[in-house]
């Protein structure tokens, strides 16, 4: 659908590999792979499949033992702390638990207010700042008001999940790379959380990674899906495409795993 | 009509809190489940689904506190008992509970064959090495678990391979009622299924005579059991077949349940998710009236002064909701 459109990220032959002789494990196996603006990627894999690891390394927490990665076309330059920050600017992440997400010791108001400075409001008046913060928790659903002076484990883990989108809402990121943001929520905040996600989307025109091993809410909410096996990519295309008419023998299994209300789920596939 | 296996009257626990303050987890529960049968229990995080667990079975310490109703155990009412008599006499062999972190309770300084030993131990049945061997391997082939996975510790276990091995273990003693607290939530989906395949095979073998399974994943519960009953606040909301609570619930909250199931399916892209507004309410004070009124699309200014109670309508189906079936229909129809 979004062949018109800029590419964002590229990579190509991105590798990482943990250890040394015999116990070499290739962790992420020459991997390529484009994401594009505006556009919402799933990347599906079952535990030990590597899709962390390829996560960190878009993000520029580890090295990539080999490959290259192009951002915006160019490419990536984050060597040294100080392109590593500017990189950030430009991508963002949310984790799987909320929890540990925040600084225990720190204010949510300070939380917002870093994002703030960060995204170059550092020089607007009080009133101003105030009015952003205010504008980003009605975003997400929450009241700024009984926010502030609050810790973030006061918060449930829904409120805190939708406080890092809020999050997300002032620092407007080109990319958001989101690792299993609503595992460790149920199924009625999570509706509320991908919600959120696509509407920041459709404002921002941002691109939204999301690693899961989910298939129900990639097809969901993805338009291009990556299916991981073993560190290879073994299959990608439109989510119509991967998930309804899948290619690959591992996205068959993967798919009939998984339990379905409207087909029957056959459960002597497993020995 | 099956012989009933487990029934509840009138349950009410509570917790209370370091400042003396009562939490009401689990308020006026009633169920019942008989031969063979299995129901699953859904809700939020928090709306009491695993203090429920806890209480069915009759095994109170502090923090939780038993108040009233019953708790029958296949004829036998075991909610007068003490901790101790309960854990001797019900937990085990007429009740096994499998608690949500099941697998990360295995001992790694012991084979899995002590497990074995240690649960016929407590229960003051005496078996020689190699009887114990031998039954032990026998009940782990008919399951499909390999029986080398005996002399083996924990921590040379897969994840999904450690959470079958504790079933195994948790029902060798043919419990009445098993108990299963999101047994395969932390499991990836091809371990999730030889989990479920495997609890399906205790009830098909006769090993466990009824189940309740505990966990907020709606397709699952809709592929596992017959019975389907949602939780809110503390209360039940709805009760009936699986097909009946996916395909057409009653109670508001559970409709907003349904409708924010995602399964990968050809033409569920479309379906536009809903989700539900607000939060639960404060158990340490609920509201007068209807539990779920603040959060409710179709409340009417008596839902929020009214408690309602649970009504019967036939059929196994049961809900708590002052709208008519009439009316549901009616109203859910113009949507």
């Amino acid at each position: 659908m979004s062949d018109g459109k800029m590419a964002i990220l590229n990579g190509k032959g991105v590798t990482k590999v943990f250890g040394l002789g015999d116990k070499k494990t290739v962790a992420v196996d020459h991997v390529d792979f484009s994401f594009k603006k505006g556009e919402i990627i799933s990347i599906v894999g079952e535990s030990g499949s590597g899709k962390t690891t390829l996560f960190k390394m878009i993000l520029g927490l580890i090295n990539m033992t080999e490959g290259e990665m192009f951002f915006q076309e160019k490419p990536r330059d984050i060597k040294g702390y100080a392109k590593k920050r500017e990189y950030w600017k430009n991508i963002q992440a949310i984790f799987q638990d909320p929890f540990s997400s925040f600084n225990m010791f720190t204010k949510i108001d300070s939380v917002l207010l870093d994002c703030i400075n960060l995204s170059g409001g550092k020089n607007l008046s009080k009133k101003e700042k105030d009015e952003k913060m205010t504008e980003a928790c009605s975003f997400v659903n929450l009241k700024y008001a009984e926010l502030t002076n609050k810790y973030p484990f006061e918060l449930s883990g829904g409120q805190m999940q939708r406080l890092m989108i809020a999050r997300i809402f002032l620092l407007k990121p080109r990319i958001l790379m989101a690792d299993e943001p609503t595992s460790m929520i149920d199924a009625c905040s999570r509706a509320t959380i991908l919600d959120m996600l696509l509407k920041l989307r459709d404002e921002t025109d941002m691109t939204v990674v999301f690693i899961t091993h989910d298939i129900g809410l990639a097809y969901y909410i993805s338009d291009t899906v990556y299916i991981m096996e073993h560190g290879k990519f073994v299959e990608h295309g439109s989510a119509e495409e991967v998930i309804i008419n899948p290619q690959a023998a591992y996205t068959k299994r993967l798919i009939s795993d998984v339990p379905k209300i409207h087909e029957e789920w056959d459960l002597s596939t497993v020995s | 009509m099956g012989k009933k296996m487990l029934e509840v009257n009138n349950l009410k626990t509570k917790y209370v809190t370091r400042f003396h303050e009562d939490v009401y987890a689990v308020d006026d529960v009633s169920l019942s489940i008989e031969e063979g049968k299995s129901l699953g229990i859904a809700g939020e995080s928090g709306c009491g689904k695993s203090t429920l667990a806890l209480s069915l079975m009759g095994y109170y310490f502090a923090p939780l506190h038993y108040i009233s109703g019953d708790i029958i155990v296949d004829g036998k009412n075991i909610s007068g008992m003490k901790p101790d008599e309960v854990r001797k006499t019900i937990l085990g062999n007429e009740i096994a509970y499998i608690p949500q972190a099941a697998m990360n309770a295995l001992n790694p300084t012991q084979k899995i064959i002590s497990f074995l030993g240690d649960v016929l131990q407590a229960h003051d049945i005496k078996l020689s090495k190699k009887d114990l061997l031998d039954m032990a391997a026998e009940r782990f082939e008919a399951l499909g678990l390999p029986k080398e996975v005996l002399q083996k510790h924990a921590v040379e276990l897969s994840g999904g391979m450690k959470q079958r091995t504790v079933i195994a273990v948790s029902t060798i003693l043919n419990p009445k009622v098993l108990i299963a607290d999101e047994p395969s939530s932390a499991l990836d989906v091809t371990s999730q299924k030889m989990v479920i395949k495997m609890m399906r095979e205790l009830m098909e073998k006769g090993y466990i005579k009824s189940m309740i399974f505990i966990t907020h994943e709606l397709p699952l519960l809709y592929n596992v059991t017959d019975d389907i009953m949602v939780m809110y606040a503390g209360q039940i909301v709805e009760r009936g077949s699986a097909k009946e609570m996916v395909f057409d619930p009653m109670h508001p909250y559970a409709k907003g349940l349904m409708e924010s199931i995602i399964v990968p399916e050809a033409g569920t892209r479309d379906v536009k998710l809903k989700a539900i507004p607000g939060t639960p309410p404060n158990l340490k004070k609920p509201p007068e009236g209807c539990r779920f009124a603040e959060r409710c699309r179709y409340a009417k200014p008596a839902c929020y002064l009214i408690a309602p109670q649970m009504r019967d309508i036939g059929g196994g189906r049961m809900h708590r909701c002052m709208m008519g079936e009439e009316r549901m229909k009616e109203v859910y129809s113009h949507e």
